[in-house]
C-alpha cells in the first residue's frame, strides 16, 4: 500500500512538469497533502491519538488546506493568469523531471543502508530535486512558492525515509516555522503584486552592485 | 528557569510592542528587554555548563557569542531608537520595527544555545522570518525585491539544513541513537557512519551559508543589509552571522578528529576561498557604502571559516575574529545612519568632505575603517596574524598567498572608498547639519573594546574560547 502510494505521489511530480494551469498546481498541492497523511498515517510504528493529531495537523490542515488556501486567494487577489509560463517546453520539463525521478532510483540503489527506506528516500529527493526545477523554470513567484511547498513535502517525505522521530514539541516548531514561511511568502507576494502589478520574477532586477 | 522566565517575557514584550502607538511604551519596552536580555547572559555565565528547558544549554560557544549580542545589542536599540525618529517614522512601521528587532536579538540568543540540532533550525528560520520584517521596513520597491530573495533564498537554505539534519539523524541511528543533541554527536563521533555524515555536513553547510555569508548563498543576504535600516542591518552582518557560523561549528566539531574531517576542512576551504574572490572583485568596483559593509563582512567571515578550517590555533584566532568583527562591523552599520543624515545618498560618489561636515563622525568613521581593515592598531589585525600563523604552521602556502594577496586587494578598495568619503572634496555642494558627536560615542566604545580584545584579551574569553577549541581534534 505504501509503495502504491508513493508511486502515485512521484505520478503527481510528473504531472506538475506538465501542468499547464496555476490551479492545477494548487489543486496538485492538495492532493500531495492528502498522499502524504496517508503515507504518514500508515507508517505509524506507535499509533496512538497524539500522533495521528500532529499528522492530521502538519498533513491535512496545513499542507492539503491552508496552504493552498492561502495561494489560492493570492491568485485571486492578484488577478494571476492562469498560464504557468514556463521557460521551457512541457516535453522538455517532462523529460527532466522524469530524469530526476530515474537518476533518484539509481541513486537509491547505489546507497548500501539497511535503515533507510529506500522507497521513500526516492520519493523525497525526487520531490526536492523537482522543487528545486520549478523553482528555476517558471517565471512566475507564485510557482516559487509552489516549488518550495513540493520541496517541503519531499523533506516531510525524507523524514519518514530516515524513520527518526524528533521530539513532539521539536516537530511542532518545525511544523510552525515552515507555516509562517510559506505565509510570509505569501503575504509577500501579494505585496510585490499590489507594488509590481505583475508577479513575475522578471520585474524584480533591480538590486544591483 | 531563567531562560523560561526569558521566552516568557520576549513573547509578552513582543506583542506589547506590536500593539505599542506610543513611543514611552515602546522606549521602556525595550528597556525591559535589554534587562532580560541582560539578566539571561549573566544568569548563563554564573551556571556554565548547565542546561535549561531540556534545550538550551550554556556552553562555551553558546556563551561567547551570547556575550557578543548581548554587547551590541545595547546600542542596536539606541541607535534603532534615533533611526526611527530622525526622521519620524509612522507609529505603525515603528512597531513592527521594534518588535521584529527583538524578536530577531531574541531568537538569536536562543539559536546559540540550543543544544538539540532541530531547535537550532527552529530559532535559525525564526530569524530569517523576524530579519523579513526589518529588511522591509521602508516599503519601498527595492525593499520588496531584497525581502522576497532573502526569505526565499533563506527559506531554500534551511530546508537544505533540515535535509542534513536528517542524514544525520541517521548516522545516529547507525549507532542506535534516536536523538539528536549535540551532545550525542559528540559521544558517538568516532563510530559514526561516514558516507551520512558528508552528506549531512554538506547540507548543512550550504544551508548555513545564507546566514554566515559564504558561497553559494551569500547573495540574498547582501541585499538584505543594504536594503534593511542601518541599525537593522548592524545585526544582519554581524551576530546574524555569527548564528550560521555557530550552526557550522556544532556540526563540524563532531566530525573533527574523524576519517570525514579532512573532506569537511576542504569543502569549507574552496567555499572560504571562492566567497574571498567574489568579494575582492565586488568591492574593487563597489558605488554604494552599505552594500562595501556587507562585502567586507562576507570577506571577514571567509577569515572567520579559513581560520575553522586550520586546527585549534586556527579556530582560537577564528573566535577573536568574529568577537571583534561583530563590534567593529556593527559599530560601522550605526555610523552609517550620519552618512545618510548628512549625504542623503548610499552612494560613494555623492559623498566627499566629510571630516568638514561632521569631524568627529569622520574621525570615529577612519577609526572603524582601521579596525575592520584589520591594520594596527585594530584588533582584527591580531587575530587576522593569528589566522595566517595557523595556515603557515600548517604548510598551507597556497592557501596563505591567495588570501593574503586577495586580502590587499581588499584593503585598497576600502581605503580608496573612506578616504574619498572622508578626504576628497564632495562632487556636490551639501548643506551643513549639526550631529551630535554623542551620537558617535557608541561606535567608538565598540571599536576601542575590539582594539582591546585585540591587544588583551580578557582571561575569561580566552578560557571559553579555549574550551570551545576543547571540542575540536
Amino acid at each position: 500500500m505504501l509503495e502504491t502510494l508513493i508511486i502515485i505521489f512521484l505520478a503527481t511530480l510528473l504531472y506538475m512538469a506538465i501542468a499547464n494551469r496555476m490551479r492545477n498546481y494548487i489543486k496538485i498541492l492538495v492532493f500531495q497533502g492528502i498522499l502524504l497523511f496517508l503515507v504518514a498515517a500508515f507508517h505509524l510504528k506507535d499509533f496512538n491519538i497524539f500522533n495521528l493529531v500532529v499528522i492530521l495537523l502538519e498533513t491535512i490542515v496545513f499542507k492539503a488546506a491552508a496552504v493552498p488556501y492561502c495561494l489560492e486567494r493570492i491568485i485571486r487577489h492578484n488577478g494571476i493568469t492562469r498560464e504557468t509560463e514556463p521557460y521551457l517546453p512541457n516535453f522538455i520539463s517532462l523529460l527532466i523531471v522524469a530524469g530526476i525521478v530515474v537518476g533518484s532510483i539509481l541513486l537509491s540503489g547505489s546507497i548500501d543502508d539497511l535503515i533507510l527506506d529506500k522507497f521513500f528516500f526516492v520519493g523525497a529527493v525526487s520531490a526536492i530535486f523537482t522543487g528545486l526545477y520549478l523553482i528555476v523554470s517558471r517565471r512566475k513567484i507564485l510557482t516559487h512558492v509552489v516549488g518550495y511547498c513540493v520541496i517541503e513535502n519531499g523533506v516531510f517525505i525524507l523524514s519518514l525515509a530516515v524513520g527518526n522521530e524528533m521530539p513532539a514539541l521539536v516537530n511542532l516548531g518545525v511544523m510552525l516555522d515552515i507555516f509562517a514561511s510559506v505565509l510570509i511568502l505569501g503575504i509577500f507576494a501579494n505585496k510585490i503584486g499590489d507594488v509590481f502589478h505583475d508577479v513575475d520574477i522578471d520585474s524584480l532586477n533591480k538590486l544591483k552592485d | 528557569m531563567i531562560t523560561a522566565i526569558y521566552l516568557a517575557a520576549v513573547f509578552c514584550i513582543v506583542i506589547g510592542l506590536v500593539f505599542s502607538r506610543s513611543r514611552v511604551l515602546s522606549d521602556l519596552l525595550g528597556v525591559l528587554f535589554l534587562g532580560v536580555q541582560t539578566l539571561l547572559t549573566v544568569h548563563a555565565m554564573l551556571h556554565q555548563g548547565c542546561t535549561e528547558l531540556n534545550y538550551f544549554s550554556f556552553d562555551a560557544m553558546g556563551l561567547i557569542l551570547l556575550l557578543t549580542l548581548t554587547i551590541v545589542s545595547y546600542p542596536t536599540l539606541l541607535h534603532s531608537r534615533i533611526y526611527l525618529t530622525k526622521p519620524l517614522s509612522s507609529p505603525g512601521s515603528a512597531a513592527v520595527y521594534n518588535a521584529s528587532c527583538v524578536l530577531l536579538i531574541a531568537a538569536m540568543t536562543m539559536g546559540y544555545l540550543a543544544n538539540h540540532a532541530a531547535v537550532t533550525w527552529i530559532f535559525t528560520e525564526i530569524t530569517t522570518l523576524s530579519a523579513a520584517m526589518l529588511i522591509y521596513h521602508h516599503r519601498s520597491k527595492l525593499a520588496l525585491e531584497a525581502t522576497w530573495k532573502y526569505v526565499f533564498v533563506c527559506a531554500i537554505s534551511i530546508s537544505f539544513v533540515f535535509v542534513g539534519i536528517l542524514f544525520i539523524s541517521l548516522a545516529l541511528l547507525h549507532d542506535g541513537c534516536s536523538e539528536l543533541f549535540y551532545t550525542d554527536l559528540l559521544a558517538h563521533k568516532a563510530t559514526l557512519n561516514s558516507f551520512w555524515m558528508k552528506l549531512g555536513f554538506l547540507f548543512i553547510f550550504a544551508g548555513y551559508t545564507a546566514k554566515l555569508g559564504l558561497f553559494p548563498m551569500f547573495t540574498a543576504g547582501v541585499d538584505a543589509k543594504d536594503k534593511a535600516p542601518a541599525p537593522a542591518g548592524a545585526l544582519l552582518a554581524s551576530a546574524l552571522m555569527n548564528l550560521g557560523f555557530c550552526g557550522i561549528y556544532r556540526v563540524y566539531s563532531a566530525i573533527s578528529g574523524t576519517p570525514v574531517a579532512d573532506w569537511a576542512r576542504m569543502v569549507m576551504l574552496i567555499a572560504a576561498l571562492i566567497t574571498l574572490f567574489i568579494a575582492t572583485i565586488y568591492m574593487a568596483r563597489i558605488s554604494n557604502v552599505k552594500r562595501m559593509l556587507a562585502y567586507s563582512g562576507i570577506e571577514h567571515m571567509s577569515v572567520v571559516t579559513l581560520g575553522l578550517c586550520f586546527g585549534k590555533a586556527g579556530f582560537i584566532a577564528a573566535m577573536l575574529h568574529i568577537v571583534m568583527h561583530t563590534f567593529v562591523k556593527s559599530g560601522l552599520f550605526f555610523h552609517f545612519t550620519q552618512l545618510w543624515r548628512v549625504y542623503s545618498s548610499k552612494m560613494i560618489d555623492d559623498m566627499g568632505d566629510y571630516l568638514k561636515l561632521n569631524p568627529f563622525g569622520a574621525l570615529v568613521l577612519l577609526l572603524g575603517f582601521v579596525s575592520i581593515a584589520a591594520v594596527p592598531p585594530s584588533g582584527l589585525f591580531f587575530s587576522e596574524l593569528l589566522v595566517f600563523k595557523a595556515m603557515i604552521a600548517n604548510g598551507s602556502w597556497v592557501v596563505f598567498a591567495i588570501t593574503a594577496f586577495l586580502l590587499t586587494v581588499l584593503l585598497w578598495a576600502f581605503a580608496r572608498s573612506i578616504f574619498r568619503i572622508i578626504f576628497l572634496p564632495a562632487t556636490k555642494p551639501v548643506e551643513k547639519i549639526k550631529i551630535s558627536p554623542w551620537e558617535s560615542v557608541s561606535q567608538l566604545i565598540l571599536f576601542v573594546l575590539a582594539a582591546y580584545i585585540g591587544f588583551n584579551p580578557p582571561a575569561f574569553l580566552l578560557e571559553l574560547i579555549q574550551q570551545a577549541a576543547a571540542m575540536l581534534q
